[in-house]
């Protein structure tokens, strides 16, 4: 504003004062700080991680090596391993982790049972901990020799378990982990989800003679899809990403057998710096995520 | 109500008694293993019950890995974490839910986009950002970068679409600038949003780990899971201290939990479920 401009306008008395931030512009000023952090924290980076997947390192800096990283990482058995790993925890702890979950939330959704907050508390309270501090805590007792789990088998009569360092039951070992730490957090959304369905259909079912089960599998289940949808995307975006568990639990041992895309992507990347290769391996998580997530929406809106 | 038999009720209960357990005995565990010396929990049968050894616990992990200083470096980190993501992702979500402006769905679209893509794909490009301004191993490293943080700003714009146009309508009328419309009228109407996008905020940064992991040098400066993580790299693991670590990590969370049980929930379930 030039001084000439302000001067009649000030001459005009108080009565209405010029603004410069109007409904019109406001809005720009209200997001500029998200843009420009998204742009150079999250639009920057995604950019430039793309074009160092097809680069690679020469000397001290970065030259252009076209699909190298990819044709490399395509003939890596070790990232095949990690795929397989992940996908494996994603088919098997998934599924379980839900059904934990869905069975939870209907026997606390009963009438039967009274301090509904109380168990609702307990059975959240994983949730809160710090994937490292689980992990921590399940890897001591989960040692081979002096771990607790171990110790109350043997009352059952079961040899020691070589819970972290058997490759078999290393996986299993994680697959425990995750499932204490996350059934709870679905169990709430699940909850939630039971105490939207209409009384009314179950009262119809009641008058139908329909059993119990039969109300289970034919209203509850049913009735239950989209959150079953939404806490399923949560839990494949959750497992594809998985890091702290395995990092803590096991190192990705042994032998690899708990080696996941993102521990590999770190160890690419942190522990060889070998920034063109990991890049490579985080575009290829992308691109899965993208699939599946599209995969999922898509079976969802088909079916409405 | 039909008369259930008891033996149904009964069935129900001892499963949901030994759901509580599985998931409440490991924090136990965890305080048993705080409060002992490290080898009681391993020897064989182990001991069960808390003990008296938790100070001394303590002053050993404060020596090994500074317990005090990186408890103190999560605590400042995540704070100004929480206040600065907050305010940065409820200033957007309140422009993208009360306000016609051009751009608006295209960059909303972005940020959506954004929530699907996993936060490991900016980890290396990050890491050569804050080096090449020198501030690897600093704190504003940690903190920068998920500032602006996407679900944070879609929940904020969910929310906000509740406010009534009318409201702001009229506080124009009276002539109240725009600032003043949100710092004194928008966001006391929007507390217990702002309430469980904190707690959202404040748990992810707390528990943060991978990009600290990474970006983070020295011990003086490292957060609680960053060096829980170096305690059980350790050749020799005390399991005194780093059960005791756990704890620290854990208590004060548990705390908060309980007193708030109900922001907090839907909080961390990022207000996926409403109250």
């Amino acid at each position: 504003m030039s001084q000439t401009n302000a001067e009649p306008a000030k001459s005009n008395e108080p009565k209405k004062r010029k603004r410069w931030i109007t409904p019109k512009n406001v809005p720009y000023l209200f997001i500029l700080p998200a843009v420009t952090f998204f742009l150079i924290f999250t639009v920057y980076p995604v950019i430039s991680s793309l074009l160092l997947s097809f680069q690679k390192r020469e000397g001290s800096g970065y030259v252009f090596a076209g699909l190298e990283n990819y044709i490399r990482l395509f003939q890596d058995g070790l990232f095949y391993k990690a795929l397989g790993n992940t996908f494996l925890i994603l088919l098997i702890q998934v599924p379980i982790q839900l059904f934990l979950a869905v069975i939870i939330a209907v026997a606390l959704n009963s009438q039967l049972v009274k301090m509904k907050s109380f168990f609702r508390i307990a059975f959240f309270m994983p949730a809160i901990t710090a994937l490292v501090a689980s992990s921590i805590i399940f890897m001591i007792m989960l040692d081979e020799n002096y771990g607790l789990v171990n110790y109350l088998l043997s009352f059952v009569g079961v040899e020691p378990i070589a819970w972290l360092s058997d490759p078999f039951w290393a996986k299993v070992a994680l697959m425990v982990a995750i499932t204490w730490r996350w059934t709870g957090y679905n169990m709430v959304i699940f909850l939630a989800g039971l105490q939207n369905i209409p009384g009314s259909l179950y009262e119809a079912a009641e008058m139908d003679g329909a059993s119990k089960l039969k109300q289970f599998f034919y209203i509850t289940i049913p009735q239950l899809k989209p959150i079953f949808l939404f806490t399923f995307v949560l839990s494949t975006i959750g497992t594809l990403q998985l890091f702290d568990e395995p990092y803590i639990l096991t190192e990705g041992g042994p032998n690899n057998s708990t080696l996941t895309i993102t521990l590999y992507l770190y160890q690419n990347g942190f522990r060889y710096f070998d920034f063109g290769y990991a890049s490579a391996i985080a575009y290829v998580l992308v691109l899965i995520i993208g699939v599946l997530s599209w995969a999922q929406m898509k079976w969802a809106g088909e079916d409405k | 109500m039909k008369n259930v038999s008891p033996l149904k009720k009964t069935l129900l209960y001892f499963f949901l008694f030994v759901g509580v357990i599985v998931s409440v005995f490991p924090f136990y565990w965890m305080f048993v293993g705080a409060t002992n010396p490290s080898g009681e929990i391993f020897k064989v049968p182990p001991n069960f019950f808390p003990g008296t050894h938790g100070w001394e616990n303590f002053k050993n992990l404060n020596e090994n890995v500074g317990i005090i200083r990186v408890l103190g470096n999560s605590l400042l980190i995540t704070l100004t974490f929480t206040a600065l993501a907050a305010i940065i992702c409820t200033a957007a979500g309140y422009a993208f839910a009360k306000f016609q402006f051009k751009g608006r769905n295209q960059i909303f679209f972005m940020l959506l986009v954004a929530i699907m893509i996993p936060y490991h794909v900016t980890l290396i490009p990050l890491f050569e950002i804050f080096s090449n301004v020198g501030w690897l191993n600093t704190f504003q490293a940690v903190i920068l970068p998920q500032a602006a943080y996407p679900f944070a700003i879609f929940l904020m714009r969910q929310n906000m679409q509740a406010i009534p146009d009318s409201l702001l309508e009229a506080a124009r009328v009276d002539g109240a600038g725009e600032f003043h419309i949100f710092f004194r009228i928008v966001l006391p109407v929007m507390r217990p949003a702002l309430a469980a996008v904190g707690i959202f905020l404040f748990m992810f940064q707390w528990n943060n780990f991978i990009w600290p992991l990474v970006v983070l040098q020295s011990q003086d400066m490292y957060t609680l899971p960053v060096a829980l993580s170096s305690l059980v790299g350790m050749s020799r693991i005390d399991y005194g201290q780093v059960m005791m670590g756990t704890t620290l990590s854990t208590l004060p969370i548990m705390i908060f939990f309980l007193l708030l049980q109900k922001q907090f929930i839907s909080g961390i379930l990022g207000g996926s479920v409403k109250e």
